[in-house]
């Protein structure tokens, strides 16, 4: 059985994440801002008695901000927890074939993040990485 | 120490536990290296622990265990299986020996020394090679004092706790808004209890204070210096510190060998250290402390210091590193080869370090949780260790406070002091673009928290704080915050690189209600403020006469006059600096006065009263009587060589310094006091007067503050002026003349000086 996909909503687009990579979908209460951290890191949240990373996944792929978004995925990534904002999730699907490369250049911010097409709910979307969109633009840059 | 020996045994069957499966690995493959390093370390830890408690048998098997592993470790010999099996004899007696000790029964000691023998490569045919003897299982005949729990299960708790008080603090909201009920408020006071209660315990059952590690030094200390006739005094310092139970269980092994080898090869003997003019009895010093988002273990000694180019010699020979790479090393990397496997400095191997090993066990253990081991070796001056271990989940005291209307924490362990920023200790002056406290003749940078995070303050937020803020290894500065909220405890997570990244924060934590909040670290504020100002270079200037014999350095502020010239004063005679208002400068019986409270001061540096406005003053002081220098601005403050070549008529430019390649008027503040502070209201009592020749850089920079320091005021010996004494220099003898009696003290007789000095205060008052 493929991998199912989780499909949501990021800068007006529809995107896959690895259903397996996502812990859990979120409405986030109250972000505390951390200053002086990189621009995607959009502040802390508190998930139960976890403090989750709020990453806002727009300016991660350096589209601006996302504004006051609440809907967000649960990512775990190296220790530490994510919630990754974005603008709406859909629904968790199985794929209808397995992912394939990409072969065309997808544009600034994309191309770092995307791991593979996928065909899913009758469309072509991509599948993203959490861990990239997490990782940021300033960690390609280095 | 039941504790302890409890603690040594479970640790113990643990180990042997985990062992298991690489003795039957070892068993079936002698050759295999990772394999033989691992029971080496058992046997190494065996042996380390036994230190602590009076356990010969143990120690003596162990040891044994570890030199014929050591052997086959350094190629000096084969792992054949006599070997091996009489290796895992040795481990099984070791079991055997830890059941009985737990048990309280007595395992027969008689083969002891044949399973000693075994282990010998002269071991032939007289000595059976034994077949390792398994052990049955004893049956726990005594009841267990303590249980030992996985970590993970004590985080699942402390999770599910914090979940239940935040749950409760949900619920706590509801019941505000819900119609009263006091029977249900009186059940809900009773839950929030329980939950109170719950969380103490959970959260302690996670630490424990590191005198637990502390405990079984002085006893380890005593007798291995006994066993090694030396003399050694432990000083254990911050006992009291807290740590993760894990932690502490992970230091405890390198901590042990770290102080077993600094006694048996950093202290020397009692008679090699007298005669490289020593106390005949080392200090070893152990200290704990908390430092931002680390915990800092030191241990210091003052014996002879590692010899690096032994080490070099050694690790050539040994073929670890070639010539070439020995030449290009620095002592420290040198030094830093202790922690190379198989190296040891020691010319013998001895029963207490034995070859050196212990330092590379001991950095393994510690970066395997994520600490580091510093080294600082001084040939005969001593071996500074330090290990730091990430202050993960541990709980520590905090201080939360707000700017620009958030809130953030602060470790306890790194606030000196919480001022409010009106109050009357307190003065903030601005100098160039850096602000700087004066807190009790303490002078330090300020950083606004505001402005260091980029936020910007609340209107609301008028009231400021100060707290000063002592980070780990730096220099005292002051945060101006908005409000101190209050005192907590916080369990401090590591906050994700992404938040790290800022180099402001040592991690997160939740509040009481749930949100986050972000622990500031304080070291990484003082870097990111760039606070340059060093306290000690101010409070060298504060104590001017202390560092009289060396300070040839002197830090002037550099300041433009009303009439628009550059003239530098030294810092350490200002006061203060203000505003004063028209109004309170008035010419009166001949002089310019500035009133100041209750004060009436003169005022120089101005031509006539101002009409209105504001003036900035400097307000200089001598000790005693106070002047006022009005002024435009300050431009800077520089630390400048005192090379000031004096003018040529007296008066209240002393001479013209060179700063930056410009020339600037020093203010010559003897002067101004000599010319204005005579008749100062503010005066109460008259000093004795010291005349000094002019123009003598020596008396002006050395002598000078010495004998103001001893009370007297310093003028320039001249025509007419009446003085308490005079000096006169004539090449390196100083004639003192005083009204009691005349000296001669050679000028860098400075205990004779002060005493000449003495004697005509005393005369004058006297008389």
């Amino acid at each position: 059985m493929a991998e199912l996909l989780l499909i949501a909503r990021l800068a007006g687009r529809r995107v896959a994440f690895p259903a397996s990579a996502v812990e859990a979908v979120v409405e986030l209460e109250g972000i505390t801002p951390v200053p002086r951290a990189a621009g995607h890191v959009a502040g802390l949240s508190a998930l139960r008695s976890r403090v989750l990373t709020v990453i806002d996944g727009l300016a991660s792929l350096e589209f601006g901000a996302s504004g006051d978004l609440r809907e967000a995925i649960v990512v775990p990534s190296d220790g530490h927890t994510y919630a990754i904002m974005v603008e709406e999730v859909e629904d968790v699907v199985e794929p209808d074939a397995a992912p394939t490369p990409i072969k065309a250049p997808l544009g600034k911010g994309w191309d770092r993040v995307a791991i593979a097409m996928v065909e899913a709910d009758g469309e072509l979307i991509l599948l993203v990485d959490p861990h990239l969109l997490i990782a940021g633009p300033a960690a390609h840059a280095a | 120490m039941d504790e302890l020996i409890n603690d040594f045994i479970a640790e113990t069957r643990d180990m042997l536990q985990a062992l298991s499966g690489a003795i039957v690995a070892w068993e079936a493959h002698p050759g295999d290296r990772e394999r033989l390093d691992e029971i080496f370390r058992f046997v190494h830890t065996v042996k380390g622990n036994c230190g602590f408690f009076d356990l010969p048998r143990l120690a003596q098997l162990s040891h044994a265990a570890e030199g014929a592993l050591a052997e086959v470790r350094g190629g000096t010999r084969e792992a054949d299986t006599r070997l091996v099996n009489a290796v895992l004899a040795v481990i099984d007696r070791i079991g055997e020996l830890i059941e009985a000790l737990e048990t309280g029964e007595a395992v027969a000691s008689e083969d002891d020394e044949q399973l000693i023998a075994a282990l010998t490569p002269e071991a032939d045919a007289n000595v059976p090679a034994l077949e390792p003897v398994h052990a049955a299982e004893p049956e726990a005949k005594k009841a267990l004092r303590s249980i030992r729990l996985s970590v993970d299960l004590l985080d699942r708790m402390m999770s599910g706790v914090s979940d239940a008080v935040l749950a409760r603090n949900e619920l706590a909201r509801r019941l505000r808004d819900a119609p009263r009920d006091v029977e249900v408020e009186a059940a809900f006071e009773r839950v929030s209890q329980c939950i109170a209660e719950i969380r103490d315990g959970i959260t302690r059952t996670r630490m424990q204070r590191i005198d637990s590690l502390f405990a079984g030094l002085p006893r380890m200390v005593r007798d291995l210096s006994a066993e090694l006739g030396k003399q050694v005094q432990l000083e254990a310092d911050g006992g009291d510190v807290e740590l993760d139970r894990e932690m502490i269980e992970m230091i405890r092994d390198p901590l042990t060998h770290i102080v077993r080898n600094a006694i048996d090869h950093g202290i020397e003997k009692p008679e090699e250290r007298v005669k490289a003019g020593k106390a005949a009895a080392g200090t070893l010093k152990v200290s704990a402390r908390q430092a931002g988002n680390q915990i800092l273990i030191e241990v210091g000694d003052d014996g002879r210091g590692i010899d690096g180019e032994a080490l070099a010699r050694k690790a050539k020979a040994a073929g670890l590193i070639t010539g070439e790479q020995a030449e290009k090393m620095s002592s420290a990397q040198k030094t830093a080869l202790v922690f190379m496997p198989s190296l040891s400095t020691a010319q013998e191997v001895t029963e207490i370090s034995g070859r050196g090993v212990g330092m590379d066990v001991v950095r393994a253990n510690i970066e395997r949780i994520g600490g580091v081991v510093d080294l600082d070796s001084r040939a005969s001056q001593g071996v500074r260790l330090c290990i730091r271990v990430p202050l993960t989940l541990t709980i520590i005291p905090a201080l939360t406070v707000s700017a620009g209307g958030q809130v953030f924490a602060i470790p306890r362990s790194a606030i000196d002091e919480i001022l409010r920023a009106g109050a009357e200790a307190v003065r903030i002056d601005k100098v160039g673009d850096a602000q700087v406290v004066t807190v009790r003749g303490r002078r330090m940078p300020m950083v606004a928290l505001c402005d260091l995070l980029g936020v910007a303050p609340l209107a609301s937020e008028s009231e400021r704080r100060l707290i000063l803020i002592k980070p780990a290894g730096g220099d005292i500065y002051a945060l101006n915050v908005a409000a101190v909220q209050d005192h907590e405890e916080l369990v401090v997570k590591p906050a994700a690189p992404a938040v790290m990244a800022a180099g402001l924060y040592a991690g997160t934590t939740l509040a009481d209600d749930g949100s986050p909040i972000l622990l500031l670290d304080p070291s990484g504020m003082a870097k990111n403020a760039g606070i340059s100002f060093d306290e000690r270079e101010f409070q060298a200037l504060l104590a001017p006469a202390a560092q009289a014999e060396t300070a040839r350095e002197a830090t002037l502020l550099l300041l433009r006059t009303l009439d628009g010239a550059r003239r530098a004063v030294p810092v350490a005679l200002i006061e203060r600096i203000e505003d004063v208002p028209a109004e309170a400068i008035r010419r009166s019986a001949g002089k310019l006065r500035v009133a100041l409270g209750e004060r009436i001061i003169p005022l120089a540096g101005v031509e006539k009263a101002p009409k209105e406005g504001k003036l900035r003053i400097l307000r200089l002081t001598d000790g005693v009587s106070e002047i006022a220098y009005g002024f435009a601005e300050v431009i800077d403050i520089r630390a400048v060589a005192l090379d000031v070549q004096p003018a040529s008529t007296p008066g209240e430019v002393g001479g013209v310094a060179l700063i930056d390649g410009e020339q600037v008027e020093t203010l010559d503040p003897y002067w101004l006091f000599a010319a204005l502070g005579d008749a100062a209201p503010a005066e109460k009592e008259v000093q004795p007067v010291c005349a000094l020749p002019e123009g003598d850089p020596w008396m002006e920079n050395m002598l000078r503050p010495l004998i103001e320091s001893l009370g007297y005021r310093v003028v320039a010996a001249r025509e007419g002026i009446e003085a308490d004494i005079v000096i006169a220099g004539e090449g390196e003898t100083l004639q003192i003349r005083g009204q009691s009696a005349d000296d001669a003290v050679h000028r860098y007789d400075r205990a004779g000086l002060v005493s000449a000095l003495s004697r005509g205060t005393k005369g004058r008052a006297n008389g």
